[in-house]
Parts: structure tokens; sequence; C-alpha cells
């Protein structure tokens, strides 16, 4: 028998979030793809989104994010033991986008590792990091969500041309003297495999000897659609019930930021109280995949520091089909005002 | 038992006037759902999903843009019912 035992409950200490500079309206994507504005908002609630610029990469948008997560936890690199990075869109295949990462903020030592759980990453990577922690494996982990989505998006792909977009969240989650971090929710529905695609293979690229098909999402929207607001509200359900709670308990209701009428049907079916906020970054962000939910946990708190301390439900849902949640104590105020 | 044409009509109606805020007088056989009444693609699937829970049937995802008219629905789900 094992003589030791060292983990600890765990929680979010703090969350920060990076958006690029360039502020991309519908008007500037309609054209391209014979759309219209009122058409993208009425279907999608996206009036703009952000896109990183050509030199911009994902260890920028990472780094930043993750220096305004630990500013705001008041933790240093140096406490990090672990750092796990939620993302399908880093350009190498290996070494990991988590050790150059490390590198940068510079502790090169920690445990760091990338993991493909396309939009429903970031909630992969708080379910680990919470568990890391309770078993005593980990202290402090940084859970990065990151895309540079218009890197593999077809701007001529007239079903998902308007919806994503880049950008980069983090927080950090500690030891707690309770339990922050309600058990994880997750799972496949890996027969849907085909409902949302990056392709081409890089073994067909090479056959191919052309770069005229360059690796692009597809997704089929109205199946996404059925089982975003069906199977995932359903999941909701459980990740609340398996934190102890209802749903009037909540201070907030963070999913994955696909569509506004998802979010909204989803909130809908789970019963989510009038009480409830909703988070809707979207609007203004697009669909930032492994990125979306840490990016509007840090909007949310930005224009409703009163929910500094609430109890929210995150949930990821995308390419697999895989999906994660859990319920989560939104980190404590920092000391200094968020900025994103 | 099989559904009858006119018992699935009535909650088509209940359907989308419930989705897409559609008054359930207006909505008949030969409406189109998208021309007529202007249910876009996402609606449709509520209601579908809504028809399915309804009245116990399964309405495939390569189905639904099958499905133009009211009529083609209530049609549809009769035929599934039998």
């Amino acid at each position: 028998m094992i003589r030791v035992k060292k983990g600890t409950d765990s929680r979010i200490l703090g969350v920060g979030g990076y958006q690029p500079s360039r502020i991309v309206p519908n008007s500037e994507i309609v054209d391209r793809i014979d759309s219209t504005d009122e058409w993208i908002r009425q279907r999608t609630g996206i009036e703009e989104r952000r896109f990183a610029a050509t030199d911009e990469t994902i260890l920028d948008m990472a780094e930043a994010a993750c220096r305004q997560a630990l500013e705001r936890a008041n933790i240093s690199i140096n406490e990090i033991d672990t750092v796990i990075v939620a993302t399908i869109t880093y350009p190498y295949q290996a070494p990991s986008a988590a050790t150059a990462l490390i590198a940068r903020l510079g502790n090169p030592k920690a445990a760091a590792f990338d993991i493909n759980a396309a939009c429903a990453g970031f909630c992969y990577g708080v379910g680990m990091a919470s568990d890391f922690i309770r078993s005593g494996t980990s202290r402090h982990v940084l859970v990065v969500g990151v895309e540079k989505l218009s890197d593999f998006t077809d701007p001529q792909d007239r079903a998902t041309a308007f919806i994503f977009a880049d950008g980069a969240g983090a927080v950090v989650i500690g030891p707690s003297d309770y339990p922050g971090i309600g058990p994880t929710v997750w799972g496949s529905d890996a027969d849907s495999r085909d409902a949302i695609l990056m392709e081409p293979s890089w073994n067909e690229l090479r056959e191919e000897n052309s770069l005229e098909r360059w690796p692009n999402i597809s997704q089929q929207g109205q199946a996404v659609f059925r089982w975003a607001v069906f199977s995932m509200s359903k999941a909701g359900l459980r990740a609340i019930e398996a934190a102890g709670i209802t749903p009037a308990d909540l201070a907030a209701f963070i999913p994955h930021q696909a569509n506004v009428r998802i979010i909204e049907s989803m909130a809908r079916e789970i019963g989510i109280p009038d009480s409830v906020v909703i988070a809707k970054d979207i609007r203004t962000s697009g669909n930032t995949s492994a990125a979306s939910v840490p990016l509007a946990m840090s909007a949310l708190l930005k224009d409703r520091p009163d929910l500094h301390g609430g109890l929210a439900l995150l949930i990821g849902y995308g390419a697999g089909l895989v999906f994660a949640g859990q319920v989560v104590e939104l980190p404590p105020k920092p000391s200094s005002p968020p900025t994103k | 038992m099989a559904l009858t044409q006119a018992e699935v009509l009535i909650g088509i109606k209940e359907i989308v006037e419930e989705v897409a805020g559609i008054p359930a007088d207006t909505i008949e056989m030969d409406k189109n759902f998208t021309d007529d009444l202007d249910v876009d693609s996402l609606s449709m699937v509520e209601v579908v999903v809504a028809a399915e829970e309804r009245f116990g049937v399964k309405i495939p995802d390569d189905q639904v843009s099958e499905l133009a008219t009211v009529g083609d629905a209530v049609n549809f789900i009769v035929k599934v019912s039998a």
C-alpha cells in the first residue's frame, strides 16, 4: 500500500484573456460569402470577431493570457508545476505548444503538454488540472485555451468563414480548503466524427504536392446544432447534479461560445433561471474554440465584478464529437482590476 | 399505433408557434417552412427535435432538408409512425 496522501481540494485562483487588436466586423466578411450582416447576426449572434496579425502566434496570445491570469491569481510562474494547453491550431505537432510556452514564461522545468479536445479542450484541461491537484500530482496548474482559427478557416466557406476567430484564455488552478471545482462530466459521440472536420491530412497534402487545399475546418451546422442543444443540455444538467447543486445555485452559465442560439436554447433546456448571468461573449469575439470559455469568463468578470466567487457552469463541446463540463467557483476578485 | 394526419398537424402547429412565434392558425399543410413561415434552418432543427419527442419518432438529419412544407413534415411523421 502507498503510505503518502497529499492531495487537496482545488479551485480557480485567477483568469486571464487576450484578444488580438484587429476587430473584424461582419461587413468585412459578407461580400466573399454572399451573405449579410443581418443574416450572420440572426443565425449566430456574431457582430464582430478578432483576427490575429500574420506574425502574431499562438504562443504570443497564450503568453499574454497566462501572464494576466498569473498576475490576477497572485501566483509566480515558479509556483506553476504543470501546464496544459488546449489547442487545435498550433502549427507544430511536436514539440508541444505547452513546452514552448513555459520556456517563454520562464519556468522551463514544469510538466507541460497539449491536449486535443477541440472546443471542449479547456474544460477537459480544467477537469484534469483539478484531479491532478486532488491526487497530489500537481499543486498549481496553468490551463490555457488558445486558437488562431483564422489560419485554418477557408475565407470563402459559407458555413464557417463568419464563425471562427482568434484569441487565448487561461486560468490558474490551485489548492483549496474546500471543493471549488465539481466533478467533470465528459464523454464523446464518436460516431459523429464527420460532423466537424479539419482536412486534408498532412499525408494527403504530401501526396498532392500542392498547397491549393490547406487544412481547414468544415462542419455540418444543423447536425452540430441539434447535438449541442439537446445532448449538451443533458450533460450540463449532469454536471450540476454531480456538484450537488441546482441551477438556481449558479451565478453564471459560461458555455462554449459557438452560437448565441445554441447558448440560449441550451439554457432553456437546462432550466437556467433568469437570475443566472449567461455569457454571450461570442457577439464580439466569435467562436474561438478552446479559448472561448476562459475568454468569456474573463470578459464576464470584467463586466460583472459581483460574480467573482460565484458558481458557474462551464461546458465545452466540439469536434470528435467530444464534450466536458463542470461547475466551478469563479476566481476571487484580484487586487488589480481586470483589463480585458 | 399509427398517428392520423389531423392529429400530427395540430401538434406541428403548436410546435412551430412555440419555436418560431408564428400563430398556429396561419400554419397550413401547403405552407413552406422557409418561404412562407420564415422558419430558418436552425429553428427547423428545434421543430424537428420537438416533433420527435412529441410523436415518438426519429427524423434523421439527412431527412430534415427534405421537409420543405408543413405537409411534408406531417406526412413523414404519419408514415414513420405506422
